[in-house]
């Protein structure tokens, strides 16, 4: 086993957690808790930047320095700190609200660049702290106080943006599933680049249940599937459903029927370059596949940061100067005597 | 041989005109430049449209630059001495631009009977039509250009794109200005195309030879200089200045500067001359929006930077809420404002100082912050520096208003020594207070918290949006301490005024009546000021270059004056913020809000008007 240099006691600040009791937010701060001990970076070099919402709140939470923003805004501020301190480990809490409506540019822009920072989107597809709205998450026909006769739009799928972003790191856990959520943190945190985590958090206030189809105890094992990297994708109580190729799609088959093996079923390649299988694999939504947590996909490329200050060390080699008056003078200048 | 009438004169005003694919601007940047090489003062204004490419010959394409050279020159000009009109529409355009007795040089190979009706003339007697009784001289520029190239196999195009440097040979001979100068902006300019440095360099003599050749039919001017203050010298524009006191402020705090901006008219140049000094480690990113890019620099300040944002009015409307995050959070911020017309988009190119409301009250909440506003286009450097010191040792965001007139005007500017500015100190954790450390402690005597800088082991701490615990830093909604840190925000700014200069006032100080602008009017009406007082109207000047909080003394100057007359580029926003301060001073108002900067002859005329003289 790890020796682990930090607890989760370490990260833990001692403000009282706020959130209302039975909240998914109680594990997912939980399971970063431990993850942040895990990883093993410092509490003082780690920076917890959040926007508005519930799920915002949780810098208050973290022993780390941190960030409690406005609306919309924590991926361009995390974008921020990052550039200013490359040494900085920076973590963004945004809900589905946050960042996919009020900062939806953000969210993209960040995610085009690939800035390095580890962005949680805590998705209980609901504004909460606003006491009720539909979000951009929410099913089409979702009745809410500001829906009452149900929503008449489609909402988005965060992977699927992630993907048209071109995103190079795409994990999903549900909030109860505390070790598959410090799992996808502890990798997200390890990705260089930006990290996107979506969290199905469940609102016991405004959405209680909006998730329940497919993470309920009873159906979970046979609506969701675990990829890890280099496994064969098996789910189902028995583990004995697979995914296989069908065409250009997936299909989910049952281990022994029609002829399928487990030669048949798929292995989980998260480093795959072109994204095509993984976005099929994060668009499956419980129904006739299963949806899919823990990390889809994790692939390397250069991060924004590095280009930024590999940028300037390579125009300071080829023509530096040490000073604004010493530029200025290699200008277009002339002398009063 | 007849010989050449020759001027002498203090200060003369050129304005160079033509189509906005012409190369005026780089015309007049070339003249500027040169003769702020032979030790005159100069100070331009590039007049351009918002379109980058309108219809060729058409009046809304035209493009203006005018500079003026000399002795005690403080502002481009009210009107010139030289127009030179590349069509008929630069012609239509800038003829209320002459002074009389002004003369007009035309390319007269432009003026056929399609160029007028482009131009919208209804004649084909132009010069009759616009009532001109100046002296025109008519050159055939086209064809001067097209002989002086024959040779050179270059295309048409290309050929045609020297016009612009034959006219500025013409008016180097005019006004006897060295051609090698000249020749080292060009080639500066054209370093990487050999042949149309070339071909530029052979026109710019057949400009000048053209001029020596017909040399009777005009006066040429030899413009007086006076002795500046020793040292290496530059041309500067407003925009580049900004930039660079930025970076002095970062050499003198020690800490690295950090741009988030995003292009808007006519703040982008400042993004632009970041952008290149990489070459000094600055980090300057365009971010995906205005908002992204204040928020960007707010993460940047958080985490320990000399942080900026630059913008125009309508970006620092989308800023707004971030800089108030800034405000409540204690953070240094400079936020840069080069003012455009408005509202909305309103006049994107032309200046107006119609932000003033904006910066200082433009946030939601009781969200004071301290305001400066640069002077001039070199002023933009000290103001810049000292938006960047008041951040960082007040640790509060500050806005700096520049506007559109001297963001792109340009002088010449003396390169300052990095001794020559003060030493900024930035206020972080001392020592002596780290035990027992919460983000809310302030220094007693500025009232400013200190910057504990993330990565430093013990300091961690959150801050945010959500009012904090006066003493514990923890979010409060006592309503006690909401009253109290609002005070504490406040006073904060307030005792800005104890690290500033005192106002000075200039012109008679004895006079009854005070002349008072603030920011990019400066040279304006202080030259209305000398011209009131030579005609013996005795008048005070002053301009307000520090605006929130206002000098110590401004409440003593306030109350030494009968009248205070406020002259600025808006419908009364400075007065309004005076007059609401010092209720018993008499004020009288000189408003414009035409996009234009001030004329002098204007100015001198309202205050006359005011005062009955």
């Amino acid at each position: 086993m790890e020796e682990l240099i930090y607890t989760p006691a370490n990260f833990k600040s001692d403000q009282s957690v706020r959130w209302c009791p039975g909240c998914g937010d109680h594990a997912i701060l939980n399971s970063l808790h431990k993850a942040m001990a895990a990883v093993g970076v410092a509490p003082h070099q780690t920076a917890v930047i959040s926007g508005i919402g519930c799920s915002s709140r949780l810098p208050y939470y973290m022993n780390t320095y941190g960030m409690h923003t406005i609306h919309g805004r924590a991926a361009a501020i995390a974008t921020g700190v990052k550039l200013a301190n490359p040494e900085l480990t920076v973590w963004q809490v945004s809900g589905d609200g946050d960042g996919l409506a009020i900062g939806g540019n953000h969210f993209i822009h960040a995610i085009r660049r690939n800035i390095d920072i580890n962005m949680m989107i805590f998705n209980n597809k609901i504004y909460g702290l606003t006491k009720g709205q539909y979000s951009p998450t929410s099913d089409r026909g979702t009745v809410s106080k500001s829906s009452p006769y149900g929503t008449v739009e489609d909402p988005f799928i965060p992977a699927e943006l992630v993907f048209g972003a071109r995103g190079n790191f795409f994990a999903r856990s549900i909030d109860v599933e505390l070790e598959t959520t410090r799992e996808v943190m502890i990798a997200a945190a390890r990705h260089k680049g930006t990290s996107v985590v979506e969290i199905l958090q469940n609102c016991v206030i405004f959405s209680n249940g909006v998730h329940s189809r497919i993470t309920d105890k009873e159906v979970r094992a046979d609506r969701t599937i675990h990829l890890r990297h280099g496994e064969k994708m098996l789910y189902g109580k028995d583990m004995n459903k697979g995914l296989v190729r069908d065409g250009f799609y997936i299909k989910a088959v049952e281990l022994g029927k029609d002829g399928y093996t487990i030669d048949d079923v798929l292995v989980h390649d998260a480093k795959l370059p072109s994204n095509f299988l993984h976005q099929q694999l994060a668009m499956m939504d419980g129904e006739t596949l299963p949806l899919a947590v823990g990390v889809i996909r994790d692939v390397d490329s250069i991060t924004y940061n590095d280009a930024v200050s590999q940028q300037i060390e390579e125009v300071r080699a080829k023509k530096g100067f040490n000073s604004l008056r010493e530029m200025i003078l290699a200008g277009d200048t002339w002398t009063v005597e | 041989m007849e010989t050449t009438d020759i001027k002498v004169l203090d200060k003369v005003v050129v304005r160079f005109s033509g189509d906005s694919g012409d190369g005026m601007q780089l015309a007049g940047n070339i003249f500027t430049n040169v003769s702020a090489g032979v030790g005159n003062q100069v100070s331009t204004f590039p007049d351009y449209p918002a379109e980058i490419r309108a219809p060729q010959g058409s009046l809304s394409g035209v493009s203006g630059f005018q500079v003026s050279v000399g002795m005690n020159v403080h502002t481009p000009g009210d009107k010139c001495d030289v127009l030179i009109a590349m069509n008929p529409a630069a012609l239509k355009q800038n003829v209320k631009f002459l002074k009389p007795g002004g003369v007009i040089i035309v390319d007269i190979d432009s003026f056929k009977e399609a160029d007028l009706k482009k131009a919208l003339f209804e004649t084909n007697e132009p010069f009759k039509e616009l009532g001109i009784n100046a002296q025109v001289v008519e050159v055939p520029v086209t064809s001067m250009t097209k002989a002086a190239l024959a040779d050179k196999g270059l295309d048409n195009k290309s050929v045609l794109k020297c016009r612009n440097i034959f006219a500025l040979g013409l008016v180097c001979w005019l006004f006897d200005r060295p051609l090698e100068a000249a020749i080292r902006h060009l080639q500066s300019k054209f370093a990487k195309k050999p042949a149309i440095f070339e071909a530029n360099r052979e026109v710019l003599q057949a400009g000048y030879n053209y001029g020596h050749n017909i040399h009777a039919s005009v006066s040429t001017y030899r413009i007086e200089t006076e002795n500046p203050q020793k040292g290496v010298y530059t041309d500067i524009n407003g925009n580049t200045a900004t930039a660079w006191g930025l970076i002095m402020a970062s050499e003198r705090s020690g800490r690295p500067l950090f741009l988030g901006s995003y292009p808007i008219t006519p703040a982008t140049d400042i993004l632009h001359e970041l952008a290149k000094r990489k070459d000094l480690g600055v980090t300057a990113v365009q971010m995906e929006d205005e908002i992204a890019g204040v928020c960007s620099a707010i993460g940047a300040s958080f985490a320990g930077d000399l942080a900026v944002t630059s913008t125009s009015g309508p970006g620092l409307a989308l800023k707004g809420e971030g800089i108030g995050l800034a405000v409540i959070a204690e953070l240094p911020l400079v936020v840069i404002d080069v003012m455009r017309g408005g509202p909305s988009t309103g006049m994107p190119t032309k200046t107006e100082q119609t932000d003033l409301m904006q910066a200082l009250y433009g946030r939601n909440g009781e969200s004071p912050l301290c305001v400066l506003a640069a002077t001039t286009p070199t002023n933009c450097f000290d103001m810049a520096f000292e938006a960047a010191r008041i951040a960082i040792e007040h640790m509060t965001p500050v806005i700096l208003l520049t506007d559109a007139f001297i963001g792109n005007g340009s002088s010449a500017w003396r390169v300052p020594e990095a001794s020559e500015y003060p030493e900024i100190h930035p206020r972080f954790v001392p020592e002596s207070l780290r035990e027992g450390w919460k983000p809310y402690k302030r220094d007693e005597k500025s009232l400013a918290r200190y910057w504990a800088l993330p990565g430093t082991e013990g300091l961690m701490h959150r801050v945010g949006g959500l009012e904090k615990d006066s003493d514990t830093g923890a979010i409060s909604t006592d309503p006690v301490n909401h009253e109290k840190m609002v005070a504490l925000r406040r006073e904060k700014v307030a005792r800005i005024a104890d690290n500033i200069p005192l106002q000075e006032v200039l012109g008679d100080e004895n006079a009854d009546t005070l002349l008072l602008g603030w920011g990019g009017t400066y040279g304006h009406l202080r030259t209305a000021a000398n011209e009131l007082n030579a005609a013996g109207i005795p008048m005070a000047f002053t301009q307000l270059a520090y605006i929130n909080p206002l000098p110590r003394n401004m409440a003593e100057i306030m109350s030494r004056y009968k009248r205070v007359i406020v002259a600025e580029l808006n419908t009364g926003m400075c007065a309004d913020y005076l007059q609401a301060q010092f209720p018993t001073t008499h004020i009288d108002r000189i408003n414009k809000v035409q996009g234009q900067p001030f004329q002098v002859s204007e100015v001198v005329e309202k205050v006359r008007e005011i005062l009955g003289k």
